[in-house]
């Protein structure tokens, strides 16, 4: 071999080296980029499809819920909690100290506005690691604060579905909604 | 291995040095394909397609993989599956077209392989078992497209799969009970499509294993190259690198524009229209053809139209089905017994008068093959392919093994050195331990 | 040399086999195959004049035309033939917005259950809903239709060659039989409860003619004429089968030049680095 490297580069002057390394840079540089961009379209590919993101709203039918009552549906393939909040729960959880919780959030905060009726929309989602809490059914454990109780790790959340007790972090998860009639909800 | 002359690995940083010692990877890369392994300087386009057919295969699984992530194998939802694939799925038309026309485009770079192993008798000693491991690939690789193309279940794909599982029916006495195994039933269904799935994904993998030993064995005598004249001294070969990956580059550039106009502008032009209706067991499309990569062999399948009988008495001896499968099996089969069928002491075919004529009438033998197979069985279509098929085997069983024996060949060039500069200076320089 | 004698010898009696036993019967009973009498009445796929704007490298739709066609698909063909693999959302792609398309959603009636009873309703549709199919079940399709089940469109500019011009033709093709040719085969008839089509492959076609004059009125202003609304359709469904056609072809071409860049580079490189190794 050291023959032939020896005579590759004999006879070559310095603009012809200079020449030699800038083709080969270019090269190099535009296969590198036209690689890279492979993996554009092979990591987009497992992203959510279109109609996995068009599958969106969810509409509810709220006219047959008392007061008290739930019903479970489901909103982009999660568990979603509808209740017609009682008066009862209503005013529990209005006085409670909201400086004193984990994830401060008012009962207006967590109904949104507009919503006398007393109509709490939230993910069936416990916010620790994912299970579904306990308390929306007829005879679930509603847990030490009347709301939602989490049977993996034990997290309690109260009736507006604060977090009180337990390892998880935050409050469920309330998703965008609104009226579209008197009798149902548009989530999402 | 290798030749004395060939550049030696040396890990020069502390890392390269630690990684050396613990699992020499680098250095295996740097013999294989790198400034360690000396190749033929005068090695010309045709030698660009074993990389390109590596590129294919690699292509194939990357994209193949990725559709697996969303492809159903099940017989009610495959169809639909490969729909979503194309509609919601982030770029899945990209990924589909790639993959459909990668086949196409892998077995195109693979038959150029193949007659550039015809014309310069690349399976001469000492290189039969690289031949040998490449006529496995081959048909590795025919099952892989095989099933493969079963899996969207549309209508060429069902029929597709009974008509090829057919063929084993064919097999006297334990065919039938052989081909209700294979599919897992009567006609193609779920079991068979799930299973077909598994090995499609199986089998890309196998020919990987089988490819590394295709290129070990190819690096114990190193390339062939156009002259046929083994190499004599260090100034008939360079390092692979820098010279042969920069020419591999531009060949992969040239690839990948052709495969591009395919996958952009054409998509659907090597596919078939049938296939983009759902799979249908109780109506055959009007003409079932396969891939156009497997038409030359179907044609010979097709070509036995009549039974071998005892004449006067009519005993059947082979029934035509059997004569014509047989036929179709041994036209791949034949090509292992081609490093002992021609015994010329010459490979190139640019030496040999006689050889190249008929390897240029076995070329247009094949093409006619290849339209004939994608025609319908009818006249006059069957009668030119039995005279192809004729063709076929007398080329390889009689036309090289007589040819290698009478002809007269071209006076050969000193060594490579002289075909490429008109002049070798260097010494006689001992044989290099191959 | 025993494979080589072994191989000329299997080969001589493997190709006097064929010769004798397939190919030598072939010949004394050769005989070309008998066109059909109803292939001389066949007329190959015809294009409009000017074309569709889709088609050659740097086509685009014309979403007015893919809006008509989609006219055409729910007035006229939507009682025969499903759309399964179209949802009402991809009609975004058409041009309109999303409240157009939650309304053109709307209009259709889409087999749901009951949420409280679980008992078969219909409700209006969401852009979430795939086109409903016309028919029950193939067994339904079959017996309202004289037992030929009408195909579903998606896929149909895909399903037959040359597919958009075969639509286009198809549509077009309820012609008269050309007298010459029935002069030359007067027993042809076209059978009782099928209809002549020049440009069907078994010219005899079990799809009553689905476009007459002004069988749709289109917002637009533009006239239905039988050719306009065959152009119509014949884009629409084309969309239906490839939406990703025009994207697909203007990704192509940036990657194509791309690639002869790319490419040149390697060129150039190429030949700087086996400069010293040529004959000179």
């Amino acid at each position: 071999m050291a023959s032939t490297a020896e005579g590759s580069q004999e006879g070559i002057t310095q603009k012809g080296v200079r020449r030699r390394d800038w083709i080969h840079i270019a090269a190099l540089s535009t296969a590198g980029v036209g690689g890279a961009s492979i993996l554009f379209p092979l990591v987009s590919q497992m992203a959510p499809t279109k109609d996995v993101l068009a599958a969106s709203t969810t509409d509810v039918d709220i006219s047959s819920l008392e007061p008290g009552q739930s019903v479970k549906t489901s909103f982009r393939d999660q568990p979603l909690f509808v209740k017609r909040m009682s008066e009862g729960e209503m005013e529990e959880v209005a006085a409670v100290d909201v400086s004193s919780l984990r994830d401060p959030q008012t009962l207006e905060e967590r109904l949104g506005a507009n919503n006398a009726e007393g109509i709490l929309v939230q993910l069936g989602v416990c916010t620790h690691l994912g299970c579904v809490p306990l308390g929306a059914g007829e005879g679930e454990s509603k847990g030490e604060y009347d709301g939602y109780f989490c049977p993996c790790h034990g997290s309690h959340y109260d009736a507006a579905g604060r977090i009180r007790k337990g390892p998880a972090p935050k409050n469920l998860a309330v998703p965008e909604f609104a009226f579209t009639s008197e009798s149902t909800i548009r989530v999402g | 291995m290798s030749f004395a002359w060939a550049n030696q690995y040396e890990p020069k940083t502390a890392f390269t040095k630690w990684i050396d010692e613990k699992l020499p990877l680098p250095r295996l890369v740097y013999n294989a394909v790198g400034s360690g392994y000396p190749v033929p300087r005068n090695l010309n386009y045709m030698w660009n397609f074993g990389v390109l057919a590596g590129f294919c295969l690699v292509l194939q699984i990357v994209t193949g993989v990725v559709l697996a992530m969303h492809y159903t194998a099940n017989a009610d939802g495959a169809f639909a599956s490969t729909e979503h694939i194309m509609r919601n799925v982030n770029y899945g038309w990209l990924m589909r077209y790639a993959h459909a026309n990668g086949a196409s485009f892998f077995f195109i770079v693979v038959y150029l392989h193949i007659f550039r192993g015809f014309f310069y008798s690349s399976y001469k000693a000492p290189r039969e078992m690289i031949w040998l491991l490449g006529v496995v690939i081959f048909l590795l690789m025919m099952a892989t497209a095989f099933m493969g193309y079963v899996l969207p279940w549309g209508q060429m794909s069902f029929w597709g799969a009974k008509v090829i599982t057919g063929l084993f029916g064919a097999i006297p006495f334990i065919g039938e009970p052989l081909q209700t195994w294979l599919v897992g039933g009567f006609a193609p269904n779920a079991s068979t499509l799930n299973r077909f799935f598994s090995l499609h994904f199986l089998l890309p993998f196998v020919i990987a294993g089988v490819v590394i030993l295709h290129i070990w064995a190819l690096h114990i005598p190193g390339s062939s190259n156009p002259t046929g004249v083994e190499v004599k001294s260090e100034s008939d070969t360079v390092p692979f690198h820098p010279y042969y990956t920069a020419k591999d580059g531009f060949g992969l550039g040239i690839f990948l524009i052709a495969y591009a106009l395919f996958v952009f502008f054409l998509p659907n032009f090597l596919g078939h229209p049938d296939n983009y209706i759902e799979a249908n067991p109780l109506s055959t499309p009007a003409h079932i053809v396969p891939e156009w990569y497997f038409l030359p062999f179907y044609a010979i399948l097709r070509s036995f139209t009549g039974d071998l009988t005892i004449p006067f008495l009519g005993t059947i001896l082979i029934e035509a089905k059997l004569l014509g499968v047989i036929a179709m099996f041994g036209s791949i089969l034949v090509w292992f017994f081609l490093p002992w069928l021609d015994k010329s002491p010459v490979r190139s075919g640019h030496y040999r008068p006689m050889f190249r004529i008929f390897f240029w009438i076995l070329v247009v033998d094949m093409l006619v093959l290849l339209v004939c197979g994608g025609l319908p069985a009818e006249q006059p279509y069957v009668l030119i392919s039995q005279i192809a098929t004729a063709y076929y085997f007398l080329h390889f069983l009689v036309i090289l093994p007589i040819v290698s024996q009478i002809e007269i060949p071209k006076p050969l060039p000193y060594s490579i050195t002289e075909a490429v500069l008109g002049k070798d200076d260097t010494e006689a320089a001992p044989q290099p331990a191959a | 040399m025993t494979i080589r004698l072994a191989g000329i010898l299997i080969g001589l009696a493997f190709t006097a086999v064929l010769l004798l036993w397939s190919l030598v019967p072939g010949v004394l009973n050769f005989s070309l195959p008998e066109e059909a009498e109803y292939e001389a009445f066949y007329e190959p796929n015809v294009a409009p004049e000017g074309g569709f704007s889709f088609e050659g490298p740097l086509g685009k739709w014309d979403n007015q035309q893919l809006q008509r066609g989609y006219q055409v698909y729910k007035e006229v063909c939507a009682a025969c033939h499903g759309l399964k693999y179209v949802a009402f959302r991809n009609l975004g792609e058409l041009g309109y917005n999303e409240a157009e398309v939650r309304a053109l959603a709307a209009e259709w009636q889409i087999g749901d259950i009951d949420a409280k009873d679980g008992s078969d309703i219909e409700r209006a549709g969401l852009p979430t809903d795939m086109f409903p199919e016309p028919y029950a079940n193939v067994v339904e399709a079959r017996a309202f239709n004289n037992n030929a089940v009408p195909p579903d469109l998606s896929l149909m500019a895909k399903a037959r060659p040359d597919g958009t011009h075969y639509i286009y033709s198809l549509m077009i093709g309820y012609t008269e039989p050309d007298p010459e040719d029935q002069a030359e085969s007067p027993e042809f008839e076209t059978p009782s409860g099928l209809y002549f089509n020049e440009h069907f492959h078994n010219i005899n076609i079990a799809m009553p003619p689905p476009l007459t004059d002004g069988v749709v009125s289109y917002s637009d202003g533009t006239e239905a004429t039988t050719e306009q609304m065959a152009q119509d359709i014949a884009a629409f469904l084309t969309w239906t089968a490839e939406p990703q056609l025009v994207k697909r072809k203007q990704m192509g071409w940036f990657i194509i030049i791309f690639l002869i860049f790319a490419t040149g580079l390697a060129y150039l490189s190429k030949k700087q680095v086996w400069a010293d190794k040529k004959k000179k």
